[in-house]
């Protein structure tokens, strides 16, 4: 066997043959991989597996809010499920999804074999993986040897000094703690991975003007990770010391500061926000033109955009704070800066119908999910709009207008995206189509279950309904309100069902995709379906941002007007 | 926007419908100055925020129907469009234009809040949050109440206003009556404030609004306006210590020898208890646990059997009486008038 064949040996494999492999073999591979596509599916089949479980508890929170004084699950069991719901879908679901896809298609879009941190990689998914398994550990080992367990019940934000020692006794806090701290490596290790693989390792000819807006914006995102896990790895570190060593950073009794905990959370917590976000921004900028047939209008804006989101999501924190008493310059600057943000946020949502204006739109199953990303994101940043007006907030703040417009924000317009991103690359990954039939069911199922839950969500925090309680009074106009958002989580939970169907039978039965099913211009569609380990056999030079549009049209190349 | 006015005729409608009951704490129906600044700044935002939505939605709705890829499509791609500077740069100026004017009505909202001046004869009041109750200490007049706050009218020519210092025993906690005021958090270590200057005599309802533990959701609150006489005659009532009645002296003998009193006070006997709310004049009140139940014989005869039964996770134990003990504690507890 000459070199080059050994080499190419492991593209060779036919699935045949891959079966024939003794199932410890293959289970063995995956985990001591170090390929930047087995990982990416790793994270993303991690943060899939989450995302049902997040929902099932918020399926259970529903249950027990569809009517007034219902006796469905305890406080106690309440107060965990909403803790545990926010902290795995931002930690546990968000991130790694969203790592999962920068892993597999970042390399692929800029013509890289792998990411530039192989083993660094698998460390970080591992690290990200024993984070998610301690947090979930509490459920049985919350308090030690001894009595049930007990998962943290603290909020997912765990504001002093209600994690103090005094107020949380046991291990509950504990384990969201350390959970958190260790897939805060994972997640630190991963985004110096993807923003060293977007700076160094890009194909010839792909400067950063050329990049794939995917690729910008998973470079800012990343960035906005290595700069905001930080200071809440400190708080939690700090926290650790209150508990344990006797500190007093947070403890109110001893003199500590609630306060302080709060601004180290929200300065890791609001950009962590854009760092959920903007993937999701990065997938619409890919489908949308794609399904437009027109290139993405204003590259170079959008980038400009991004950047700017970036910088300014680290100056809005304290919006989350306007209700503890801050001075009116205060209330007024954070007003300023959160308002600000609305203006790159908005030249996004113009430039997306930029795209589509003049284009021949091709409504797949992912354009589907994308339009109605474009509709529900215009709904969630209006809303936010009212929330940075500071007197509003008082209002509005910690209360089910809050908790509306953060999952219009990240179902909307996050988990839309997500399943977009799902329908538009399965064929990539698995080699095979989706079934078309069963997306759009899934589709139009998840839109109406959450148009009914989280469009009427806003009207009880109108009505004065604070979040996070177990139960509420009758006779507060509040009942309506909660069953028709309760009805809403069927609809989702059916459209969830469909897609789970599609993606398992799509996967035995789907027509065969080919390289490049949906007539696309980025670099991962010139490559087979499934990628071959190397990904490419020889590494493209690209002359422009749509290196498959000058293959497909030499008569009217990009580059000609880049 | 439609919900908004949706809101606020559902919220009018049962003011009018249900003059007894306290009103649906509607943000849309404010009966105090800063809910009124709020009302009338968030009223300017959704028209501002209505405009854009349907500009932006017409735009989108437009593309998708007038765009799509029609049937018997010839296949040819469109027209390649990159971008157009001068559309760029109208869709950044005009939103800065409206970020700017948004800001500005916003600021002096803020400024008309928390940097109003209050006038002399503002009637001082500190809350302070427990969980899972409220206690109110009324410093000038010298007793403190619980759960239910009671404060005067406020007439707008000669405006008596109340001012409210907020502070925290234990976790943070945030007082919200939504027809009153925006919410302020109750923090431990820290001295918060705000102010109401109701307009109309009434109960106002709210509840504690920052997450502070098991029962959070039943630390409910109460805001009673009342008319300056019969304020006065409230406060006067609750100056005086417990009256000494006849026929309770057993109950009050258990209450008095058992853990009631380390965190009770029944002003003039010896409970002075400062960790439970204050049960001097309890038969004042129209609910007890925070507002979890009405204040009647038998919801308290239950609560101090079993606190569990009517607010699981209340700090209240169960105080493992026997039956003709918790009679005759309840007996007592029916006298504190």
């Amino acid at each position: 066997m000459s070199n080059a064949e050994s080499v190419l040996k492991p593209m060779l494999v036919t699935p045949a043959e891959e079966a024939a492999r003794p199932l410890f073999d293959r289970v063995h591979e995956w985990i001591v991989t170090v390929d930047h596509k087995k990982l990416g599916l790793m994270y993303i089949i991690y943060g899939i597996l989450f995302l049902v479980i997040a929902g099932l508890e918020a399926t259970v929170m529903r249950i027990q809010l569809a009517i007034p004084h219902n006796h469905f699950v305890s406080p106690q069991v309440f107060n965990q499920l909403f803790t545990m719901h926010g902290t795995t879908m931002v930690f546990l679901v968000g991130m790694p999804l969203l790592f999962g896809f920068a892993n597999y298609l970042a390399p692929l879009m800029i013509g890289a074999r792998d990411m530039a941190f192989p083993r660094l990689n698998a460390f970080s998914f591992w690290m990200s993986a024993l984070g998610g398994i301690i947090l979930y550990y509490s459920f049985i080992g919350g308090s030690g040897l001894y009595g049930a367990g007990s998962a943290p019940d603290v909020g997912w934000f765990a504001y002093a000094p209600l994690t103090s020692q005094a107020f949380s006794p046991g291990h509950s806090t504990d384990y969201w703690i350390i959970g958190l701290l260790v897939s805060g490596i994972g997640s630190i290790g991963t985004a110096a991975n993807i923003v060293t693989t977007i700076l160094c390792m890009r194909c010839p000819g792909m400067t950063l003007g050329r990049m794939p807006l995917f690729a910008w914006l998973n470079l800012v995102t990343s960035s906005l990770v290595l700069i905001v896990i930080s200071p809440l790895t400190a708080a939690q570190i700090m926290l650790l010391i209150d508990r344990y060593l006797g500190g007093h950073f947070f403890d109110t009794q001893a003199g500590g500061s609630a306060v302080i905990w709060m601004h180290f959370f929200w300065i890791f917590g609001h950009p962590e926000v854009y760092v959920l976000i903007i993937p999701g921004f990065a997938f619409a900028s890919e489908i949308i033109p794609v399904f437009s047939r027109k290139p993405i209008f204003g590259y170079s804006i959008m980038v400009a955009a991004t950047l700017a989101i970036g910088f300014l999501s680290l100056g809005v924190w304290a919006h989350h704070m306007f209700t503890i008493g801050m001075t009116s310059y205060a209330n007024a600057f954070f007003t300023a800066s959160t308002m600000a943000i609305g203006v790159p946020t908005g030249i996004k949502i113009f430039n997306w119908l930029g795209t589509m204006w003049g284009g021949k739109i091709r409504f797949t199953v992912p354009m589907m999910f994308c339009t109605a990303f474009i509709f529900q994101f215009l709904i969630a940043g209006l809303t936010g709009i009212m929330l940075s007006a500071s007197p509003f907030d008082w209002q509005l703040g910690n209360s089910y207008f809050v908790v509306a417009h953060f999952h219009y924000v990240l179902i909307g317009g996050l988990v839309f995206t997500i399943f977009g991103a799902l329908y538009y690359w399965y064929p990539k990954v698995t080699g095979r189509m989706g079934n078309e039939t069963l997306g759009k069911w899934h589709f139009w199922l998840f839109l109406i279950g959450f148009h009914l839950t989280f469009d009427f969500m806003h009207i009880p925090g109108v009505l004065g309904m604070p979040r996070r309680i177990y139960t509420y009074e009758p006779g507060r106009g509040w009942e309506i309100w909660n069953l028709i958002i309760s009805i809403g989580v069927i609809f989702q939970i059916v459209g969830i069902l469909f897609w789970v169907v599609d993606f398992i039978w799509s996967y035995f039965k789907g027509k065969p995709a080919g390289n490049d099913p949906w007539d696309a211009w980025t670099l991962e569609w010139s490559t087979t379906s499934p990628p071959p380990e190397y990904n490419f056999a020889q590494i493209p030079v690209v002359r422009s941002r749509r290196p498959l549009w000058d293959l497909k049209h030499p008569e009217d190349p990009d580059w000609k007007y880049e | 926007m439609a919900i908004a006015s949706l809101c606020t005729g559902v919220a009018k409608l049962a003011v009018a419908a249900s003059s007894g009951e306290p009103a649906i704490p509607s943000i849309f129906s404010p009966a105090s100055t800063p809910a009124d600044s709020i009302y009338h700044l968030s009223l300017f935002v959704l028209a501002i925020c209505l405009a854009i939505f349907v500009t932006v939605f017409s735009l989108l709705v437009y593309s998708v129907v007038k765009f799509r890829q029609r049937p018997g499509d010839d296949g040819r791609e469109p027209a390649q469009i990159y971008g157009s500077n001068q559309v760029e740069l109208a869709w950044t100026v005009i939103p800065i234009l409206i970020v700017v004017v948004l800001f500005l009505a916003t600021a002096r909202v803020i400024h008309a809040v928390e940097d109003a001046r209050l006038p002399q004869g503002t009637t001082e009041i500190t809350a302070v949050g427990h969980q899972f109750w409220w206690e109110f200490q009324y410093p000038r007049q010298g007793f403190i109440a619980a759960n239910e706050l009671h404060v005067p009218v406020s007439d707008a020519k000669h405006p008596t206003p109340t001012h409210i210092t907020l502070l925290s025993a234990d976790t943070d906690h945030s007082f919200w009556v939504p027809m009153l005021a925006g919410k302020t958090d109750l923090i431990p270590n820290r001295s918060n404030s705000m102010w109401i200057d109701p307009h109309e005599t009434g109960v106002f309802v709210g509840q504690c609004a920052q997450y502070c533990g098991t029962q959070h959701a039943k630390m409910l609150l109460r805001v009673v306006v009342q008319s300056r006489a019969d304020f006065d005659r409230w406060v006067a009532e609750q100056q005086r210590p417990a009256l000494s009645v006849d026929g309770v002296a057993r109950g009050r003998q258990i209450f008095e020898t058992t853990a009631c009193v380390n965190c009770h006070t029944v002003a003039g006997t010896d409970a002075h208890g400062k960790f439970g709310p204050d049960l001097t004049h309890l038969m004042s009140r129209e609910t007890i646990a925070a507002g979890a139940a009405l204040n009647n014989r038998e919801n308290l005869r239950l609560w101090v059997k079993d606190p569990d039964a009517i607010k699981p996770g209340a700090l209240m134990p169960a105080m493992q009486l026997g039956e003709q003990d918790l009679d005759a504690v309840t007996e007592y507890l029916l006298s504190l008038h």
